[in-house]
């Protein structure tokens, strides 16, 4: 069992530095000299190459690959901004606590109402509850979270006054006004995680509900509830943990444009801000950050799966 | 006559049987079909069907409220919105199954190669698709765009991209199971070679939940695609893309809240379509699950 974490550990600390050599190399072909950037067209020549010298502009790809990575391992110092030469992991820092202080109540959201929705359609299927919920969750699914968050603005926020029009207060500045202010930003986001978990604790349920043991355990007797909640969501539920963990991308994806819409100082706006000011050492941080927590998610949600499942250890052993 | 007639008429049952568990799911799936159907007929007839030109200006109406002249009203310079409506649409359509078609072909080759193969090829393309989806798929798109520059092609691209790894992993999931059955076997044993079995035998029995998967993802690609050119990044103004329509009116919703609501119906109606049509494809394309889901 220890064998298996550690080495999915370390498949997750590898995937992490391919990542970053992919990001670092992307970022390397964005269009634009970075000290023009910085300095503007009418700069000076000696300024350009003493800009370039100073941010290591100058030396191979692979030595600057090098030094970046270097620092964030042993520093956790991801350089400066292009722009204004500002510590980048400074606003990781102020943003990265924004960013999961949205993204966890997303997820909790999501899974506290995901599953219990999955659970009523699969008991209920082929019912009218079921059609009508079905199609609510596709609608969940199929909307982008930009037009679910300009309906909010417009009705609840403009119309109505229920909601603060844009803006964030951190829980641990004022908890009260965090909670009114990052409502229908949570919201925005869980649906579709809603509807995504609530697709896969149905599709599960339906499967083992038709297995040989729920078959027994009718012909034993036992009553409908007690099957469901006694033998088979064990089961069905395995699976759905799985998809938790791999709904942390979509999350954090989704924290772009959830930020960009509610001017929320997160990861999120940080990468748009970056692209839009073409300052790619931004991008390339941010980029990572976000990398760090798809795969720490994904790994963390595996363990957790070999401990629940033993099927899988034995797999895993073999 | 009846003998060469004969395996005709069971395909001919099959399809009808097809069509008949695909139309049966109820009323919703027909709409979504039909929806499909009529987006996608604006989109190749667009230029007969629009009364306006897309991008023709009428400075005197800006901002004008939905009139007989205008079924959808005039947007911020005063161009037509149903219009830019149509035309916008077979712009986001174009692109999405553009990029699908784009990400099922890389993504299905890669698959299959790494399935059969196995070994080394299969780990180092397995690896290569966790490293790619290890960036949310929206951020990856983000930033393929921000390298490559807006623009239509670009933003395929980048989008086929972001969702070639679905494809390789279904199909390299797929190919693992399937090559072991006794059928592949008895293939290899008669001296079939590998491209032979790969593309005769293990692509078609993909088949199903390839066309599952890429009808889903041309929904998901209108998604990225709009989400896109909502933040600025996506199709080049003055194109219209359902997207860029939304972000383009985006300080004017409080005086002409009709500006973003008709293109995000759009949006909204077709990737619920795609995604009730890829449900009930499934259900009808895998006996196991019919009657299930």
């Amino acid at each position: 069992m220890i064998s298996y974490i550690a080495r999915r550990l370390l498949v997750a600390v590898l995937l992490v530095l391919i990542v970053s050599v992919l990001v670092f190399f992307l970022m390397r072909c964005l269009p634009g000299d970075p000290a023009l950037i910085a300095l503007g067209d009418s700069a000076s020549q000696a300024a350009i190459d003493a800009y370039r010298n100073r941010l290591g502009l100058n030396d191979p790809v692979y030595v600057q690959y090098w030094h970046w990575i270097s620092r964030i391992v042993t520093h956790w110092d991801f350089g400066k901004t292009v722009l204004n030469e500002g510590n980048v992991s400074e606003l990781i820092k102020q943003r990265l606590p924004n960013t999961l202080s949205i993204a966890l109540p997303t997820l909790a959201v999501g899974v506290a109402a995901g599953i219990p929705l999955g659970i009523v359609t699969a008991i209920k299927r082929g019912t009218w509850t079921d059609k009508a919920l079905t199609l609510l969750l596709h609608s969940f699914l199929g909307t982008p979270r930009f037009l679910v968050a300009i309906f909010g603005v417009l009705v609840l926020s403009l119309q109505l006054g229920l909601i603060p029009l844009q803006g964030f207060t951190p829980p641990w500045v004022n908890f009260g006004a965090y909670v009114e202010k990052a409502a229908w930003p949570v919201l925005v986001g869980s649906f579709y995680i809603i509807a995504v978990i609530a697709r896969h604790t149905r599709s599960n349920l339906v499967e083992v509900m038709n297995q040989d043991y729920i078959r027994t355990a009718r012909a034993n007797g036992l009553s409908e509830t007690r099957i469901i909640f006694g033998h088979a969501l064990k089961n069905a539920l395995i699976p759905v943990v799985t998809t938790i963990g791999l709904e942390m991308p979509a999350i954090v994806g989704g924290a772009v444009v959830v930020e960009t819409v509610f001017n929320i100082p997160g990861i999120g706006q940080m990468i748009l801000a970056g692209i839009t000011d073409r300052d790619y050492l931004v991008v390339q941080a941010s980029v990572l950050v976000i990398s760090i927590i798809t795969i720490g998610s994904n790994a963390a949600v595996e363990c957790a799966y070999a401990l629940i499942d033993p099927r899988i250890k034995r797999s895993a052993g073999q | 006559m009846t003998v060469a007639s004969e395996p005709r008429s069971v395909r001919q049952d099959g399809m009808y049987r097809f069509f008949k568990a695909f139309f049966s799911r109820g009323v919703i799936v027909q709409v979504c079909f039909a929806v499909l159907v009529i987006f996608g007929l604006l989109t190749v007839f667009a230029g007969w069907v629009a009364p306006y030109p897309p991008n023709q200006l009428d400075l005197p109406g800006v901002l004008r409220a939905p009139s007989l002249a205008h079924w959808l009203g005039q947007d911020d310079l005063g161009r037509d919105v149903l219009s830019r409506m149509i035309y916008g649409g077979r712009v986001s359509l174009s692109v999405s199954v553009l990029a699908g078609s784009l990400a099922a072909f890389i993504g299905v080759g890669l698959g299959l190669v790494s399935g059969y193969v196995g070994g080394v090829v299969n780990r180092t393309i397995m690896a290569a698709t966790d490293v790619v989806m290890s960036v949310p798929n929206l951020v990856f798109s983000l930033v393929l765009v921000a390298i490559l520059g807006g623009g239509l092609l670009n933003v395929v691209l980048a989008i086929a991209l972001g969702m070639t790894p679905t494809y390789t992993r279904m199909i390299n999931g797929l190919v693992l199971s399937l090559r072991e059955n006794d059928y592949i076997v008895a293939g290899r044993l008669i001296g079939l070679g590998g491209r032979a079995i790969v593309l005769r035998h293990l692509l078609p029995n993909c088949l199903p939940s390839l066309t599952v998967l890429y009808t889903i993802n041309l929904g998901n690609a209108v998604l990225v695609e709009s989400t896109l050119s909502y933040l600025g990044v996506g199709i080049r103004p003055p194109t219209a893309s359902w997207g860029s329509m939304v972000s383009d009116v985006y300080p004017y919703l409080l005086s002409a809240p009709w500006l973003v609501i008709s293109p995000g119906l759009c949006i909204v109606l077709i990737i619920i379509s795609f995604n009730v049509v890829g449900d009930s494809l499934r259900d009808a394309l895998d006996p196991r699950l019919r009657g299930k889901l």
